[in-house]
């Protein structure tokens, strides 16, 4: 392995970050300098090349990066790895996907997002609003921002560029949260909601990331483990023993916040649901692999550090991650049995999976070097991948299935979330309903899709690393999760319809939940684009994933 | 030779068909999508048939017509295929279901006006499903056989779910996949610790690279017991098996049909292929236990069976015993109860498959589709050919000589009492309880007075005739000269014990045949041996 130090600083490895960047700044003129009616045009079109050049720009530097084995820009504030860079390669890909689902207004030729904060939905004053064409499209520079928040933050080993990326990407995804265009007040108390729990947990990290400073002298964490690999006695760290466990537990909370990993994981179900769905697929998908390269680079660096320099510390650590993955496997996938709500089963579904993520996280731990762990991080990347193009989808499918007033092609009201709601949709939208079915059996890891291979992967790592119990935990709790996935696909396939003329409330209906006629929404070009991509990826990676398998190593 | 990749043709033919099926449905030529889904499967036989020719039969213990391809190099799995004289005729058992199958679903799920309805859909299941079973009894890759076990559910749960019958199919179909895949999981993390005990690499899941591995006691009982669970519940074994009433009770008679006969053949097939190979050590050890839990099933299955008023409950329960005497077989470890286990592998899709598809037409032929078989009387004078078929899988399934069961059965039990005299005698009630079930169900179905409005049911039709008529042939020609099927088996078994490393236990054949038609089957045995 040769080291590569750059005197100065090279652009090209920076080149994907700057176009995201830049297409985010860009996009902030737009909003000042286009005219409205033309507004939204420019910036999807400006966002989607600007991915769409950043990932090919990503795949030149491929055989750069492998070659070199690692690339440091600018001391560590960017180092690229295979791994790094398949999680902003990751990140990107998903990024497309989901900003296509942003982009649709196949329901009501309106997007998921409030005109004005004061627009009440479905209002005249709303109406006017759409006509002068004061539409929100600050969504795509927002989103364009969160983006490279997360390309720099699953791919640097410096801890204060690591705070800034966090709240780079966490700060676009607090509005973003906030903006829904119905069921508004949700939406808000659950971005007060994240906001306050996140600048908690930026606050725990930063108090993490000062402590470690304090024992060891450094923010890059590759002098943190060189310093905490020399040990407590005679070593830097000599007497900070307690010191230095406080700080890494600080550091994992700031980051375990992040996947929504149990115990911090309560915010999730609650902005899932709140958010606008598109914006729950984006920050569902993107979010989590970005958390992953960064917890993955945490726990690398400070793993290795510590278990050559202190091994009761690094056995304490295990343990700690030990208890949350069991925790997020156990919680997510119990707590998500009872759920009646589409989103948020979907959201503790997220914290089970974070759990089964863990388990290929700790595998890497329990190598005896890091070099060891290259099936370990390849399985940290395929399942974040594999993961976020099941649920970019699922959130899809979920922005098309629609309260209406009844008529044959009256109005579309807001999303039908009550998973009673969908009951008989495999007999309407058989096509809608067998994509979410798809998306759903990826979930639950069934064979010959991507969430099989990931899952595979993911045990696999976790029991070559010694963890071969918490693979069994792991796989007794994706037998419960596909109960509840299942549960949903027995709702929409073999339950029969709801007449749509019985408007006679249920006896076992729920009260605040009036019986509204559902139908789901024809899907138009963005978000069928977005389906389209999002089966085919499931699919082609779980019967065909040798390819990308290769590219992770 | 002819040089074609022959298995990968067996799994590409109903996977195109399945697909060809599923494009017509979307188009105006919909109204053929049986005849397209029938031509698919028809012409899956004639390809099978191709291949048994290119299969030599001397040479039946080895695993021919392989091939092997890279699939996932980085995971160490392979599209590794072949078959071995057990796995050709489970392929062949598949293979020659699905048609009949089709041909007793023509009628099945059409609209009142008598349009397709979803046929279309029905049909795609099961050319997918076939595809999946001669994917998993030809595969050779550990890995490979996992993603197929496991994918072959989701058809399975659409048919039940979606085409049974009764309030209960969404409970049947969820209990049915909730039970497989939690044997399936756990089979997973088996399946994981496997590989790493392996050779590891490219190749590191192949079966060959798998079997015979230095594994230290307590991880090879572990992971046997990981295995074992699996097939234990798909076979199923009491006391997983609960599952399968349910499935059988809800699912349409061909879905049943596929799934008994087919199906939870894995279950035995992956512990004779699997289990025994891998893991010999934990096999012996597990086999005390194994053989109680099979002959605790053999009597189970049939006090139950009895016990039933839904009739195809009752064809379930059978099925539990049955699946007892094969589990029991290949675990007594002598090379003529596993020689026999496998043929019954064989004659039992063959019989429960009638038996379940005329359940089903005199089901369909009810007005209110009824299943109970309290609600039936008499249909010998109203429908004979549809009685005497019943009578005929019947008696089969209760292992009358001549018929094609019996020969297996009596395999079965030679060879485990020539090593366990006492479980062989107690297992030999489940034969007079067998005789039990079968018998008064055909007294209470087809003998006596005919119910009100039952007096004009018509009998079997040219089509249902046609489906039964293949089966009824099976029967009678396993039956009596079982020798064919016989010689591509023992090989295979031998082989199998010699994998476990246990003695085998000779049984003086002639001198146990209780009469003049087991002498008969014997000595067709002697004559395969000494060629």
């Amino acid at each position: 392995m040769t080291t590569f130090f750059a005197p100065t600083v090279d652009w090209a490895y920076l080149a994907p970050l700057v176009v995201v960047l830049g297409a985010g700044v860009v996009g902030v003129l737009v909003e000042a300098f286009v005219p409205a009616s033309a507004r939204r045009a420019t910036q999807l079109a400006l966002a989607l090349v600007a991915l769409v050049a950043a990932i090919v720009l990503v795949g030149t530097l491929w055989t750069d990066v492998t070659d070199q084995g690692y690339v440091d820009v600018l001391g560590g504030a960017l180092r690229l790895t295979v791994t790094t860079l398949g999680i902003q390669a990751v990140v990107l890909v998903l990024a497309l996907v989901a900003v296509l689902v942003v982009a649709d207004r196949s329901a009501d030729g309106l997007d998921a997002f409030a005109p004005t904060a004061a627009a009440v939905p479905g209002s005249p004053y709303e109406e006017l609003a759409r006509r002068k064409g004061l539409v929100q499209t600050e969504v795509f520079p927002l989103t364009m921002f969160a983006v490279g928040g997360m390309m720099i933050f699953g791919a640097t080993i410096d801890l204060l560029t690591m705070f800034v990326a966090l709240e780079v990407l966490s700060l676009p995804l607090y509005v973003l949260t906030a903006s829904a265009r119905r069921r508004r007040l949700l939406s808000q108390e659950a971005a007060l909601k994240y906001f306050l729990l996140g600048a908690f947990a930026s606050a725990l990290f930063l108090f993490g990331t000062a402590l470690l400073y304090g024992a060891t002298g450094s923010v890059n964490l590759e002098a943190i483990a060189e310093a905490l690999a020399q040990g407590g006695a005679g070593g830097p760290t000599a007497g900070m023993t307690g010191m230095v466990v406080v700080a890494v537990l600080l550091l994992l909370a700031g980051v375990l916040f992040k996947v929504g990993a149990v115990p911090f994981h309560v915010w999730t179900p609650d902005v899932y649901q709140g958010a606008p769905t598109p914006v729950t697929g984006f920050m569902a998908a993107c979010t989590k692999a970005a958390a992953f390269g960064a917890l993955v680079q945490v726990a690398l660096y400070v793993g290795t550090g510590l278990q050559a320099g202190a091994p009761d510390t690094f056995r304490a650590l295990e343990v700690a991650l030990c208890v949350v993955a069991v925790a997020s496997m156990v919680v997510g996938t119990v707590v998500a049995l009872p759920q009646t709500d589409i989103k948020r089963v979907l959201g503790y579904s997220a914290i089970a999976h974070t759990g089964f993520v863990l388990v290929a996280v700790l595998g890497l731990l329990g190598r005896p070097t890091p070099e060891a762990g290259v099936d370990a991080l390849g399985a940290v990347v395929f399942y974040v991948l594999a993961y976020g193009l099941a649920t970019i989808g699922a959130f899809a499918v979920v922005t098309l299935v629609r309260e209406s007033d009844g008529a044959r092609d009256g109005v579309v009201l807001g999303e039908a979330t009550q998973i009673r709601q969908w009951s008989g949709l495999g007999r309407r939208s058989p096509w809608l309903a067998g994509l979410f079915a798809l998306f759903l059996l990826s979930m639950a890891g069934i064979p010959l899709t991507a969430g099989f291979i990931a899952k595979f992967g993911a045990f696999r790592a976790g029991v070559d690393g010694g963890f071969a119990w918490l693979a069994v935990v792991g796989v007794l709790a994706s037998a419960v999760a596909v109960f509840f996935y299942v549960r949903i696909v027995v709702i929409m396939f073999f339950a029969d319809a709801p007449a749509d003329d019985d408007a006679a409330p249920r006896p076992d209906g729920d009260a605040l939940v009036p019986d509204v006629p559902v139908r789901a929404v024809r899907p138009r070009a963005p978000v069928l684009v977005a389906l389209v991509l999002c089966a085919l990826g499931v699919i082609g990676l779980g019967v065909f994933p040798a390819p990308v398998l290769n590219l992770l190593g | 030779m002819i040089d074609l990749p022959w298995l990968t043709t067996l799994v590409v033919v109903p996977f195109v068909g399945a697909l060809v099926v599923w494009g017509l449905g979307a188009t105006r030529a919909r109204t053929r999508v049986r005849g397209v889904a029938l031509a698919f499967s028809l012409v899956e036989v004639v390809v099978l048939v191709a291949a048994i020719t290119q299969f030599d039969t001397s040479r039946a213990q080895e695993f021919q017509l392989a091939e092997t391809a890279s699939w996932i190099p980085s995971i160490g799995a392979s599209w590794a295929l072949g078959v071995d004289g057990v796995s050709l005729l489970l392929v062949a058992l598949a293979v020659g279901l699905v048609p009949l199958v089709i041909g007793a679903a023509w009628k099945e799920n059409l609209t009142p006006d008598g349009g397709l309805g979803r046929t279309g859909t029905y049909l795609v299941l099961v050319l997918l499903l076939e595809a999946f079973m001669v994917t998993v009894f030809a595969a050779r890759d550990v890995f490979l056989f996992y993603v197929v076990f496991e994918a072959m559910l989701i058809p399975v749960y659409f048919m039940i779910g979606g085409f049974g019958q009764g309030a209960r199919r969404r409970y049947a179909a969820v209990k049915f996949l909730m039970f497989s895949l939690a044997g399936g999981l756990v089979m997973l993390a088996a399946v994981i610790a496997l590989y790493l005990q392996g050779p590891g690499g490219d190749q590191g899941f192949l079966t060959d690279n798998l079997t015979g591995l230095a594994l230290d006691e307590t991880t090879g009982r572990l992971l046997f017991c990981g295995f074992f669970l699996a097939f234990a519940i798909k076979a199923p074994l009491f006391p997983v098996h609960s599952w399968l009433p349910d499935a059988a009770q809800s699912a349409p008679a061909g879905t049943s049909a596929l799934l008994v006969g087919v199906l939870d053949k894995v279950g035995t097939f992956g512990m004779l292929t699997l289990c025994l190979p891998l893991f010999p050590e934990a096999s012996r050890w597990a086999a005390p236990v194994v053989l109680v839990l099979a002959v605790v099933s053999i009597l189970y299955g049939a006090i139950m069976a009895i016990g039933q008023s839904d009739i195809m409950r009752l064809v379930a329960f059978t099925s539990v015993s049955h699946f007892g005497f094969i589990v029991l077989g290949i675990f007594a470890f002598t090379s003529l109860s596993v020689t026999g286990s496998s043929l019954y592998m064989l004659n039992h899709g063959i019989s429960t498959g009638a038996l379940f598809l005329l359940a089903g037409f005199l089901v369909a032929r009810h007005p209110r589709r009824s299943q109970r078989i309290a609600d039936y009387g008499g249909m010998q004078k109203v429908a004979p050919v549809l009685a005497g078929t019943f009578l005929v899988a019947g008696l089969s399934a209760l292992s009358l000589p001549g018929l094609s069961t019996f020969v297996s059965e009596i395999m079965v039990f030679l060879g485990t009492f020539a090593r366990h005299e006492p479980l062989a005698l107690v297992a030999t009630l489940g034969v007079v309880l067998a005789a039990l079930y079968v018998l008064l169900t055909y007294q209470k179905v087809f003998t006596g007075a005919v119910p009100e409005g039952l007096e004009t049911l018509p009998d079997l039709g040219h089509r249902e005739r046609w489906v039964v008529a293949p089966l009824v042939a099976g029967l009678l020609v396993l039956g009596l000269y079982p020798a064919p099927a016989l010689d591509v088996l023992r090989d295979p078994a031998q082989q199998t014990l010699t994998a476990v490393g246990v003695e085998d236990v000779a049984v003086d054949l002639p001198a146990a045949g209780p009469d003049e038609t087991t002498s008969d089957d014997t000595t067709a045995t002697h004559d395969g041996s000494d060629q």
